[in-house]
């Protein structure tokens, strides 16, 4: 067995082109020969520029998005179609909003034909892990934004994935509301799986914060900026768990990593932004 | 301004009106003769509803007509709807005919009704649906077309296959359009229902209205007059009651939430 075969989820070589719709002579190279694989039980971080591709990189890990080339391997197996062994957590609202908290949570359970009376269980046992419980039947326009992504994070969290893709889930959240997600991640990522897996699950986190990065990563991945995003740098995050994210980021170690990981993400968020000014003029 | 004092001024203007009517009327036989008398009027309407207790008949005609033409055209709108919004190759080829038959001025289709379904109630009822169907079929439609991407991508990434997408997204997105064009919908069945019984039939509020007509009894055009207009605001509001009680994870704009 080699190494890519173990990975959870390998990305191989990809590259993804976009044809403009109104204009199909238009290409722009959105991801180019980008590689990166996430092990079992690891939590990988992907920085980069805004309008990097980073969104990209992940709708393709999840099967969402077929990439002009490359491949990707789930668990040795390449993939075709929807990843079925991941749950996706989204930037933007992705609940459905008509249906209650409860209902949104056990909607994949539903989907696959759990028991109702299971189903109604395991909710309730999610919604109140991640501290909603009393909140079953409020519609998500009732629920703040907060509440919102913690509806969203059991929805995904419930099916048990091995798979966790996140994209910027927490972006839209204030600061305090946001470390308190980030911990309650950490903590439902290392709370060990209902299938008994020893494994744990691997998550590839999509974030344009690089604090946010570090103190929830075992490794975090820089993007160069768009056209043709690839990543252009890796670093090992050797902080000790368990971590408090609120606390972490006045370690010396912590402060120190920032840096290194800095020097290489500024030049990116510089070129990206010289090209974003470009655009609108 | 207070509710109350808003409501007086309410019964005010009306009673205004009434009485202006009323001694117009009596002044001179010209316009008791275009405009009826108040008084016979409610007269009229008195003896429909109690003492020669006939009207109930009728309106039963009619509300059949009406409820009828609003359940066909809202399950067909839906189907069609649902269809082509899925199906890009149909809704390619049928838009220029849908867009013919929606620009159609559809009360034409009237006497054609008449000679196929008879003059019982399901002429009127087909020429309703023509009316419902469109309003249902277009907000179905958009209702489709404008599920978020990404309530959808979480859907299917959660597992969900064709059936389960739209019986979980897609019906509940369009149906949200649906009840919100329910009001307009509901209106419109009850307009084809009275346009239908006023073209040609034997029963219902547009008959009655008809053979008044006939016999230049304006007093009792005005009362069916009357009495269709209440009838509508009774459906309006249960069209109404049961959006709210239907509607009730959209949220109100400008509102806060009563916990």
């Amino acid at each position: 067995m080699n190494a890519s075969s173990a990975a959870a989820l390998d990305l191989q070589d990809i590259t993804c082109i976009f044809t403009s719709r109104d204009a199909p002579g238009q290409r722009y190279t959105a991801v180019q020969g980008a590689s990166l694989a996430v092990a079992p039980g690891e939590f990988v971080s992907v920085v980069g520029p805004t309008g990097c591709g980073k969104s990209t990189l992940l709708n393709v890990g999840a099967g969402l998005l077929a990439p002009s080339s490359g491949q990707v391997r789930v668990f040795g197996q390449a993939l075709a179609g929807l990843n079925r062994r991941a749950g996706y957590m989204f930037q933007t609202e992705s609940l459905m909003p008509w249906k209650t908290a409860l209902d949104n949570v056990i909607a994949g359970l539903v989907f696959r034909g759990t028991s109702a009376a299971e189903a109604d269980r395991l909710g309730r046992a999610w919604l109140a892990r991640v501290g909603l419980a009393g909140f079953e039947d409020r519609y998500p326009h009732q629920l703040s934004g907060g509440m919102r992504k913690r509806v969203a994070m059991a929805q995904t969290l419930i099916l048990d994935p091995d798979i966790i893709l996140m994209d910027e889930p927490f972006s839209a959240l204030d600061v305090q509301t946001r470390q308190l997600m980030e911990n309650e991640l950490l903590d439902l990522w290392a709370a060990p799986s209902a299938s008994g897996s020893a494994q744990g699950r691997a998550v590839l986190f999509i974030t344009h914060d690089l604090d946010e990065a570090i103190a929830l990563s075992d490794r975090v991945v820089v993007l160069s900026a768009g056209p043709a995003t690839r990543p252009i740098g890796e670093f090992a995050i050797d902080l000790p768990r368990p971590r408090n994210v609120a606390e972490i980021r006045n370690e010396p170690r912590f402060v120190e990593l920032h840096s290194r990981i800095w020097a290489v993400l500024r030049d990116e968020v510089l070129k990206g932004y010289d090209q974003q000014k470009r655009k609108a003029a | 301004m207070n509710r109350l004092m808003l409501r007086g001024w309410q019964v005010g203007l009306l009673v205004a009106i009434l009485l202006a009517w009323h001694l117009a009327a009596n002044g001179s036989d010209t316009v008791a003769f275009f405009f009826g008398k108040p008084v016979e009027v409610a007269q009229r309407l008195w003896r429909w509803f109690v003492t020669d207790a006939d009207i109930y008949k009728h309106l039963w005609v009619t509300l059949l007509e009406t409820l009828l033409a609003f359940v066909i055209g809202t399950l067909a709108g839906l189907g069609v709807g649902l269809w082509l919004a899925l199906s890009p190759f149909a809704s390619a080829v049928l838009d220029p005919y849908l867009k013919a038959a929606n620009a159609m001025p559809r009360v034409i289709l009237a006497p054609i009704f008449a000679m196929w379904f008879g003059l019982g109630i399901w002429s009127k009822v087909a020429l309703a649906v023509t009316l419902v169907f469109f309003i249902v079929f277009f907000n179905v439609y958009q209702g489709v077309r404008e599920v978020s991407p990404v309530v959808l991508a979480n859907a299917r990434m959660l597992g969900a296959n064709a059936r389960q997408l739209m019986r979980h997204v897609y019906v509940p997105s369009a149906m949200s359009w649906v009840f919100s064009s329910l009001h307009t919908s509901v209106g419109l069945a009850f307009v084809g229902a009275v346009v239908g019984e006023y073209l040609g039939s034997a029963s219902g509020v547009g008959y009655l209205i008809l053979q008044a007509e006939g016999s230049f009894d304006i007093n009792t055009v005005f009362a069916g007059i009357v009495l269709l207009t209440v009838f509508a605001l009774v459906l309006d509001g249960l069209v109404g009651l049961a959006e709210r009680h239907l509607m009730k994870w959209q949220p109100s704009s400008g509102q806060t939430e009563k916990l």
